[in-house]
C-alpha cells in the first residue's frame, strides 16, 4: 500500500475539491416551488387553477379598492365623481359613506361634544386590563382595576358623580358587615349578612345619599341617554360588560354544576342547560318584549341594561361548560393534594384548582368571548341601533341608499381587530403559562 | 308564599298598566317628550341624518303631535323598532304612538287592540322588472322568479294574485330590502315585488333606473297610518286630529309659511276654528288654542310633508297618486273641523 501512496498516483486527489453549487432544480426557490406547487401533473393542475382563482378574486377586488372615492355627498354623487375620473363601466367602492357617517358608525347618536368620553372610556378600560392581563404590572394596580367600572360608567352615561360613589360604597358596605358578623354570628350569616346588607344599602339608602351629596356638591358629566348609544360603542359596552360579567359567574355555575349540595348543584344544571338550549335571539326577544309585559309600566328597565344582562348569562352558560371541562381534565390527586393540606373549599379552589383548571380552558374561554362580541350583532333584532342597524339606518336615507359593501367592509374590518387581538392574546397566555412541555 | 307574593305584584302591575295608560296626555306633558316608534330606516319615511336627527314622512307625524301637545316638534323619544318588536312596545307603553309604515287591517285593529288613527299613505304592492324582460303587466309574469320578503303581507298578497290570474311563479324568500336589491340586482329573480313606495325608493338608488319598469299592476291595499293603543280615546283624539288637521290644512291652503298670518283671523270660518281665533276645538282635546297653528308652523302641511320626503323633488320621486286630496282625484278626505 505504501508504494501507491505518493504523488504518482495521479488519479487519487491530495485535496478536498471545493462545494460545488447544488443543481438549480434542487435548491432555493425553484426546488421549494417544484416540490411545493408542482410535484407531479395533479399537483401542478391544482395549483394553476388555485392560481387562477387568487387572479379571479384579485383582479375583480383591487380595482374596486384601488378606485374608491372618499369625497362625495352621496352615492348619486360618488357615483359622478367616479364617471369623470375613472368611466362609468369601471368598478370603484365609495368609501365616502364611511368618511360621511364613520362617527355614527363608532358612535351612534353619542352627542358629538362628548366624543372623547366612549373613548376615554375605553383607555380607561385599556388600563384596567393591563393589570390583569400582564403578570408582570405591579399588583396594586389591581385595585385601580376595580374602581373602573364606576369610572366608565360615570364617563359613558354621565350624571352626577355621585351616584356611582354611592353604588361602590356599597361594595365596601358589604365587606365591612362580613367583617363585622364574622366573630359574632359565624361564617355562613357572615358570608349572607354581607350579601343582603349590601342590597338593603342599594335599594333604599344609595339612592337618598347620592341625591343629597349632588345637591350638596352637584359635580358631573352631562347625561346621556341610552337610547343614543349605539354603533360600536354599544358593541363595544354590551361585549365587554357581557365578557366581564360572564367570567365570575360562569366559574360560580361551574364550581355549583360539581357541588356536593344538591339544591346548588341542581340550580346550575337547570339554569345551565335551560339556556345553552334556547338561542340567543330568543333571550334578547324576551329581554326586550316579554319582560315589559310583567314589569310594571312606567318602570323605565333600561333596554341596554336588559340586553347585558340576557348576554352576560348566555355567555355565563357556556362560559361555566367550557370551565367545567378544565375541571374534569384535573388529575383527582390534585384535589386530594389540596384537602390534604387542610385548605377549605374556597381556598383548595383559589389556590390550586381554578389556576390549573383555568389555564387549561383559556383556548375555549376567548373562544366563547369572540363569539360574544361577535354575537352583539343580533342586537339589531330588537331595534338597537349597532353598527349593523346603523348600517340599515344609513342606506335608509336617500343619500346612501345603494350603498352595501363599503360599510359591511367598514364593520367587517373594526370586528376583525378586536377578535383578532383577542384571539392573540388568548395565544400569548397559553405560551406564557405552559409549564408541561417544555 | 313567594309566589302568592310575586302574583300579587304582577296583578298590582296590571292593574297600574290598566291606570297609566288611561291618561297618557298627562304622561307625555310630564315627560316632556313624545315617545315615537319609528321604522330601524327606511327611505324616505324615517332616516337618521349625520347628525342623528330623524327625519322623513313617518317622523314628521311624529313632529306634529310633539308641536300639537308639547309646542316643541322636537320634543320627540324616537325608538326605532323592527317588525316584530313594534305592536309589543307600543302594547307595553313603551311608546305613546307608532308610526312606522304600517299597514292597517282587521287583525291589527281588533285582536291586537290597537287603534289607527287615519291613513297617512296609500301604498299599494307592486312589482318591479328589468325593462329588457319585455313584460309591460304582472300577468305576463307566469314562471318568473320572484323576491319576497318572508313574513309580511306581501307574500301573502302574491300567492293570491298569482293563484286568482292562474299563473306559476318561483318565490325566492329574502329577509331584508337591502338583500332585495342585491339579489334583483344580480339577475337571482326576475321581478322585486313590495310596497309601490319601496318600489320606487329602489330604484332610485340603481346606477341605471331607465333600466327597470314598476309595472301597472297594483295588487293589494296598504294604507299606512299611525296607531295608537286601546284604552286612551282621548290620545287617539289628538292624534288622529293632528293628523287630519295636516290632511286640511293643505285643502284650505294653509302653510308653515302663511299659518302665523291666518292665525290672526280670516273670512273662512273653519281655517278660524282650525287655528284657534274662533271655537274652542283645542281646549275640547285638553291642547291649547293654538295647537294646530304649532303643528302646521313646524312641520308644514300634509302636502309639504309629502313633497319635502318622498315627492317628485326627492330622490324618492314618488307622485301624488291616491295621496292626492279628493278635490284632486285623491283619497285625502279630512272630516270638517267644527
Amino acid at each position: 500500500m505504501s508504494t501507491q501512496s505518493g504523488n504518482d498516483l495521479s488519479y487519487v486527489r491530495t485535496e478536498m475539491i471545493p462545494e460545488k453549487e447544488p443543481p438549480l432544480a434542487e435548491t432555493g426557490i425553484i426546488k421549494w416551488v417544484r416540490e411545493n406547487l408542482f410535484a407531479g401533473w395533479m399537483n401542478s393542475l391544482l395549483t394553476l387553477v388555485s392560481l387562477y382563482v387568487i387572479w379571479f378574486i384579485v383582479s375583480h377586488i383591487f380595482p374596486w379598492f384601488a378606485n374608491s372615492i372618499w369625497d362625495a355627498g352621496s352615492l348619486t354623487e360618488c357615483r359622478e365623481v367616479r364617471d369623470a375620473r375613472f368611466g362609468s363601466d369601471v368598478s370603484s367602492a365609495c368609501f365616502a359613506v364611511i368618511s360621511d357617517r364613520w362617527q355614527q358608525l363608532i358612535f351612534g347618536f353619542y352627542p358629538s361634544s362628548g366624543y372623547w368620553r366612549p373613548l376615554a372610556a375605553l383607555l380607561v378600560f385599556l388600563a384596567a386590563l393591563y393589570p390583569v392581563l400582564f403578570s408582570e404590572a405591579p399588583r396594586k394596580l389591581l385595585l385601580l382595576s376595580a374602581a373602573d367600572p364606576f369610572v366608565m360608567f360615570m364617563l359613558l352615561w354621565g350624571g352626577s358623580i355621585w351616584g356611582p360613589i354611592a353604588v361602590a360604597v356599597g361594595f365596601g358596605v358589604g365587606i365591612a358587615s362580613y367583617r363585622i358578623a364574622l366573630p359574632i354570628v359565624g361564617n355562613l350569616f357572615a358570608i349572607i349578612a354581607s350579601v343582603v346588607v349590601p342590597v338593603l344599602y342599594w335599594l333604599f339608602l344609595s339612592g337618598v345619599i347620592a341625591s343629597a351629596l349632588s345637591s350638596v356638591l352637584p359635580i358631573g358629566l352631562p347625561f346621556v341617554e341610552s337610547k343614543d348609544f349605539g354603533g360600536f360603542t354599544l358593541s363595544f359596552i354590551i361585549g365587554i360588560s357581557g365578557i366581564i360579567l360572564s367570567l365570575p359567574l360562569g366559574i360560580l355555575l361551574a364550581l355549583g354544576r360539581q357541588s356536593d349540595m344538591l339544591i346548588i348543584n341542581k340550580i346550575s344544571v337547570a339554569f345551565i342547560e335551560v339556556i345553552r338550549g334556547v338561542p340567543l335571539i330568543v333571550w334578547l326577544f324576551t329581554a326586550s318584549l316579554l319582560l315589559n309585559y310583567f314589569l310594571p309600566p312606567g318602570t323605565n328597565f333600561d333596554l341596554m341594561l336588559r340586553v347585558i344582562i340576557m348576554v352576560t348569562l348566555f355567555s355565563a352558560a357556556y362560559i361555566a361548560e367550557v370551565v367545567r371541562g378544565g375541571l374534569a381534565a384535573l388529575p383527582r390527586g390534585q384535589y386530594e393534594a389540596a384537602d390534604s393540606l387542610g385548605l377549605d373549599y374556597w381556598k383548595a379552589m383559589r389556590l390550586i384548582i381554578l389556576p390549573q383548571a383555568l389555564k387549561i380552558s383559556i383556548p375555549g374561554i376567548v373562544n366563547t368571548f369572540i363569539g360574544l362580541f361577535k354575537d352583539t350583532t343580533l342586537v339589531v333584532f330588537i331595534g338597537l341601533l349597532d353598527p349593523i342597524g346603523l348600517s340599515n339606518a344609513i342606506r335608509a336615507s336617500t343619500d346612501w341608499n345603494g350603498v352595501y359593501w363599503e360599510l359591511f367592509v367598514f364593520i367587517g374590518l373594526l370586528f376583525f381587530i378586536c377578535c383578532f387581538s383577542m384571539g392573540r392574546y388568548s395565544l400569548y397566555l397559553e405560551k406564557k403559562l405552559q409549564r408541561e412541555h417544555r | 308564599m313567594k309566589k302568592t307574593v310575586l302574583f300579587g305584584a304582577m296583578a298590582v302591575a296590571g292593574l297600574a298598566a290598566g291606570a297609566a295608560s288611561a291618561a297618557t296626555l298627562d304622561d307625555v306633558r310630564a315627560a316632556g317628550t313624545l315617545r315615537c316608534g319609528v321604522s330601524t330606516g327606511l327611505p324616505g319615511f324615517a332616516a337618521p341624518d349625520a347628525n342623528g336627527v330623524w327625519e322623513g314622512f313617518d317622523v314628521a307625524v311624529c313632529r306634529a303631535v310633539a308641536a300639537a301637545v308639547l309646542g316643541d316638534a322636537n320634543a320627540v323619544d324616537f325608538s326605532p323598532l323592527t317588525t316584530q318588536v313594534r305592536f309589543t312596545a307600543l302594547a307595553s307603553g313603551e311608546i305613546d304612538l307608532l308610526a312606522r309604515n304600517t299597514t292597517w287591517t282587521f287583525s291589527r285593529d281588533v285582536d291586537l287592540k290597537n287603534e289607527f288613527v287615519g291613513v297617512n299613505y296609500y301604498d299599494g304592492q307592486g312589482f318591479m322588472a328589468r325593462r329588457d324582460l319585455g313584460v309591460t303587466s304582472a300577468k305576463e309574469l307566469d314562471g318568473a322568479t320572484v323576491c319576497i320578503q318572508t313574513g309580511t303581507t306581501t307574500e301573502l298578497n302574491l300567492a293570491d294574485f298569482f293563484r286568482t290570474n292562474n299563473i306559476s311563479y318561483e318565490p325566492v324568500p329574502i329577509e331584508t330590502n337591502a338583500e332585495a336589491q342585491q339579489q334583483y340586482l344580480a339577475g337571482a329573480c326576475d321581478v322585486y315585488t313590495t310596497d309601490a313606495s319601496g318600489l320606487a325608493a329602489t330604484r332610485a338608488t340603481f346606477e341605471n333606473p331607465g333600466d327597470h319598469v314598476i309595472l301597472p299592476e297594483i295588487i293589494s291595499k296598504e294604507p299606512l297610518g299611525p296607531l295608537v293603543r286601546h284604552g286612551d280615546q282621548d290620545w287617539g283624539d289628538i292624534v288622529r286630529w293632528t293628523l287630519n288637521g295636516l290632511i286640511a290644512a293643505e285643502e284650505l291652503g294653509i302653510t308653515s309659511a302663511n299659518v302665523a298670518e291666518l292665525a290672526a283671523g280670516t273670512n273662512n270660518p273653519e281655517i278660524n276654528r282650525m287655528l284657534g281665533s274662533e271655537g274652542e276645538l283645542g281646549a275640547m282635546l285638553g291642547l291649547d288654542a293654538d295647537w294646530l297653528v304649532n303643528v302646521i308652523g313646524s312641520v308644514g302641511n300634509y302636502g309639504e310633508i309629502f313633497e319635502a320626503n318622498i315627492g317628485e323633488s326627492t330622490p324618492i320621486g314618488l307622485a301624488r297618486g291616491l295621496n292626492a286630496q279628493w278635490t284632486d282625484g285623491g283619497l285625502l278626505y279630512s272630516p270638517p273641523f267644527r
